[in-house]
């Protein structure tokens, strides 16, 4: 993916001058350290890599780079001269383009629209005149093709990542920053992103990237900053950089990935779904996941995820389908009945829809097993009992929180996820609904939470996990199968799986399908 | 300049205290000079309020008098509140309630003693009926409970005018229209030489003990709070939220009926002007509530607190001799610095030359 000529990277071995460098940023938030003198340089015609985990201060950097925060203190030097970034629009005018993960586009314009307001004189109207001399030399040196006449709203995330990336070269932007820029995108789209970017790589703009998937650093960055807890821990040139020391150096110690061991499966069907319709005019489908078996669901978000694990889970009407648990039927149940039978759901959003975030650890705990008699005697709760069992689920699920009565919004998004896991698996379920259980977690976190979900595949509980994340999936999965516009359209054993496959599949292309069994 | 409005961490009962003595000077500094544009000596009849207010017992059998239906109604709009169910349609219930215990207490042929638990038994039962219907319009339709609430005000506020002009008209006297005076029976027993009705008073203190409890030791405390604070968490564990409303409901609309009846059972011993009933307690009970920050026992201060504002408000119209206008203001005024205090104790104000959008958590 990265040419292999001699890079800027490699220049800057040879002391080039860099086109911006940061001394000894230092940010506090409160009395939390966000940064902590932290120099780094970047050079034109590089792409730089961030890699932490969350929390490490990687969108902190960012912010600051673009004017949206100031540091405490330290410099900021842009071509050797020292200056103040004072807001983002001192950036822009410096020559600094955010690209951030949640695009910044006015969504019901067209991209002509969009694309005028990086104009740095805004005449009035007529945009569309303007925009397109200069667009057809964009798609000539960089290959980014754009629909002048589109609506943003109707594009898809690589689509307007694309139209972000064309304003920022409208402004003539010399450094572009990416926020997680693969976080919305398929394999496909992914490698487009790297394609484009090594064009503009090679006429000398300089890219900053912040990402967690450590393959697409590896493969696509010239140099790779890790940040931990606040710090740098090092610049390293690509050569020098692998999976390994990557990871030690984000984390401070070497983290073991599990992943699914080929067991033999046992050849009880645990669920079997027929006839599952999804929305409006989309095709039925069936399948089913045995006893000890992790079935993965791959898609882009949209694509019917949620309703598959709202169906599953008993909150959505199922209609035509036949759903069945251990060899009874499911379908037409109410959610308490689903959670009677031993069904665990892991919402996808966990603040809102797992927990109660102004409730404490205990209560929270309580939340699925307030219909069962489990804690409570009639209308009575019984609360020491809560107590205990919650404290026994601390330890075993080694969830940091000072205290069982300390309000859940005040712990960590890992440590919430790991409350909402020991609550919805204690009691050894049937049938585990994870749906993206590990997104905005680190490195030490989403290693625990796969345990979890290997754990309880081993005791035999069927799992479907979707998620957005098809590294997980493969690690994880038995089989994987690919939801698209509210259908399944292909399903196929994890060892026959590829990503390119995959990545077509995710986007629709129903060229090779194939359902396996 | 920009202002940024952040929530400061939990008070410690040091601060609250600190924070409320200063809001209460300030209110009465501006209640002060409120007094000289009267052409009266703000220190000297500040003294006089203070005097009668807190200075002798009748002053605090008249705070009392107060805090005991601000008390149960606050209960009430507590128990609604934390299921996120405003319910201002607590006057029409102390109404509804009212003309329920009117009824029984005029019309209907009773044994002695039974006459008063019945009374407030059904009279409680007839306003949680009333309270149903805007809790569960919102429950099931989504319709904003403050405006039907509102209305349904009205709406029982007009029953008690055509009831006492008309089918209930006692002996008028000067012109005002209201029933007959209750039989002794159907009296409540006041403290000697005040207006406290005590048996309101102690079952104010008993709901609040049981609230708690609810609230906090059984199921349906837990489901109502789950409702209130993230219905959509509740969606997802399989809460009822039509069923848990109605107990809502129940609640709210029975503990402002328990008020209602005990007003007119203790003060008045009629039925009269719906006003005269209510005394805009059904809205005040929502700065008790509010104050109160959700948690039942803390109703018995904020009870007290609005108790003695009013009380200290009558000392004015009737000793000062001050048009009622006057003593609107006096006690807007300081409800004004009481909430305003309540503000300040939980959030914090920081002014700043830059907009800046900071982080509260290091999620970066």
């Amino acid at each position: 993916m990265v040419s292999l000529q001699r890079s800027a990277a490699d220049r800057a071995v040879d002391g080039a001058q860099p086109l911006l460098r940061l001394e000894s940023i230092t940010k506090r938030f409160g009395s939390i350290e966000a940064n902590r003198d932290i120099s780094l340089s970047l050079l034109a015609g590089e792409i730089h890599a961030i890699v932490g985990e969350n929390g490490a201060g990687k969108t902190t950097l960012i912010n600051i780079l673009f004017g949206i925060y100031q540091a405490d203190s330290g410099m900021i030097l842009v071509e050797g001269k020292p200056t103040a970034i004072s807001s983002p629009h001192k950036a822009i005018e410096l020559g600094i383009a955010l690209v951030s993960q949640h695009f910044l586009l006015v969504e019901r314009h067209t991209v002509a629209e969009n694309l005028a307001l990086a104009l740095p004189s805004l005449r009035a109207g007529f945009a569309r005149a303007r925009i397109s001399k200069r667009i057809a030399t964009l798609n000539q040196d960089y290959g980014i093709a754009l629909d002048l006449d589109a609506r943003v709203m109707d594009l898809s995330p690589g689509q307007k990542q694309r139209v972000e990336i064309a304003k920022a070269l409208l402004r003539h932007s010399r450094l572009i920053v990416l926020d997680e820029p693969t976080s919305v995108l398929t394999p496909q789209e992914a490698r487009e992103l790297f394609q484009i970017l090594g064009r503009l790589r090679e006429k000398g703009c300089a890219i900053l990237f912040i990402s967690h998937k450590l393959e697409e650093v590896l493969a696509s960055s010239d140099r790779i900053s890790i940040l931990r807890k606040g710090r740098l821990i090092e610049t390293v040139h690509r050569k020098h950089a692998n999976k390994i020391n990557l990871s030690r150096a984000m984390i401070g110690a070497a983290v073991i990935c599990p992943t699914k061991p080929e067991t033999a499966v046992r050849p009880e069907m645990r669920l079997m779904v027929e006839k599952m319709v999804l929305a409006e005019g989309a095709a039925p489908f069936s399948f089913e996941i045995a006893s000890g078996e992790i079935l993965g669901i791959a898609g882009v978000a949209g694509n019917g995820q949620s309703e598959l694990a709202e169906t599953l889970s008993g909150l959505r009407n199922s209609g035509k389908a036949r759903i069945t648990l251990d060899g009874r039927p499911l379908q037409g149940c109410g959610s308490r009945e689903f959670h009677l039978r031993g069904v665990a759901h892991i919402p996808e959003d966990r603040n809102r829809m797992g927990i109660v975030p102004s409730m404490s650890v205990q209560e929270n705990f309580l939340l699925r097993w307030i219909n069962s008699s489990m804690f409570r005697a009639g209308p009575f709760l019984r609360l020491r009992r809560l107590r205990r069992a919650v404290e026994k689920a601390i330890l075993a699920y080694s969830i940091v929180t000072p205290s069982v009565r300390t309000r859940t919004s005040l712990l960590s998004g890992g440590n919430i996820q790991k409350l909402i896991l020991a609550r919805e698996l204690s009691e050894k379920p049937h049938l585990v609904i994870a749906v993206h259980p590990t997104y905005g977690l680190d490195v030490q976190a989403i290693s625990q939470v796969h345990r979890c979900l290997l754990d309880q595949a081993a005791a035999g509980a069927a799992i479907l996990l979707i998620s957005e994340d098809l590294d997980e999936l493969m690690l994880l999965s038995d089989r994987i199968a690919v939801l698209f516009n509210k259908q399944m359209i292909a399903q196929i054993n994890r060892a026959d799986a590829q990503m390119e496959q995959l990545g077509l599949w995710m986007a629709g292309h129903v060229g090779e399908v194939r359902t396996e069994r | 300049m920009f202002i940024r409005i952040e929530k400061a961490p939990e008070p410690t009962p040091v601060k609250v205290i600190g924070v409320f003595i200063l809001a209460l000077t300030a209110a009465l500094l501006v209640a002060g000079g409120l007094f000289s544009v009267y052409g009266l000596n703000p220190l000297q009849n500040l003294g006089i309020v203070w005097q009668r207010t807190f200075g002798n017992s009748h002053g605090w059998s008249e705070i009392v008098r107060h805090a005991t239906p601000l008390m149960v109604v606050g209960l009430g709009m507590l128990a609604g509140g934390r299921a996120q169910f405003w319910n201002l349609g607590a006057e029409g219930q102390m109404l509804v309630a009212a003309i329920t215990a009117s009824g029984i207490a005029l019309f209907v042929d009773l044994p002695a003693p039974l006459v008063l638990p019945v009374m407030f038994l059904l009279g409680g039962l007839a306003a949680g009926l009333w309270a149903l219907i805007p809790c569960l319009l919102k429950a099931k339709l989504g319709i904003s409970e403050i405006i039907t609430g509102l209305m349904m005000n009205y709406v029982a506020a007009n029953l008690v005018d055509w009831l006492i002009q008309g089918p209930w008209r006692g002996a008028a006297t000067m012109g005002y229209s209201y029933t007959d005076t209750f039989p002794k029976y159907a009296w409540l027993p006041l403290i000697p030489s005040t207006r406290v009705h005590w048996p309101t008073t102690v079952c104010g203190i008993a709901l609040a003990i049981t609230l708690h409890f609810l609230l906090f030791h059984t199921r349906l405390g837990f489901n109502i709070r789950v409702l209130g604070e993230n219905p959509i968490a509740g969606r997802y564990v399989g809460l009822r939220a039509v069923r848990i409303f109605f107990w809502v409901g129940v609640l709210a609309g029975g503990m402002a009926g328990v008020a209602g009846v005990g007003e007119v059972a203790g003060v008045h011993h009629k039925l009269l002007a719906p006003q005269q009933i209510t005394l805009g307690y059904g809205f005040a009970s929502v700065i008790v509530a509010l104050l109160a920050r959700g948690e039942p026992l803390y109703v018995l201060g904020s009870s007290l607190l609005l108790g003695m504002i009013l009380a200290s408000s009558d000392v004015i119209t009737v000793v000062l001799h001050l048009p009622a206008a006057v003593t609107n203001i006096f006690t807007g005024l300081i409800l004004y610095f009481v909430v305003s205090a309540d503000f300040f104790l939980h959030y914090r104000v920081r002014f700043e030359r830059r907009y800046r959008r900071e982080l509260e958590t290091a999620n970066c």
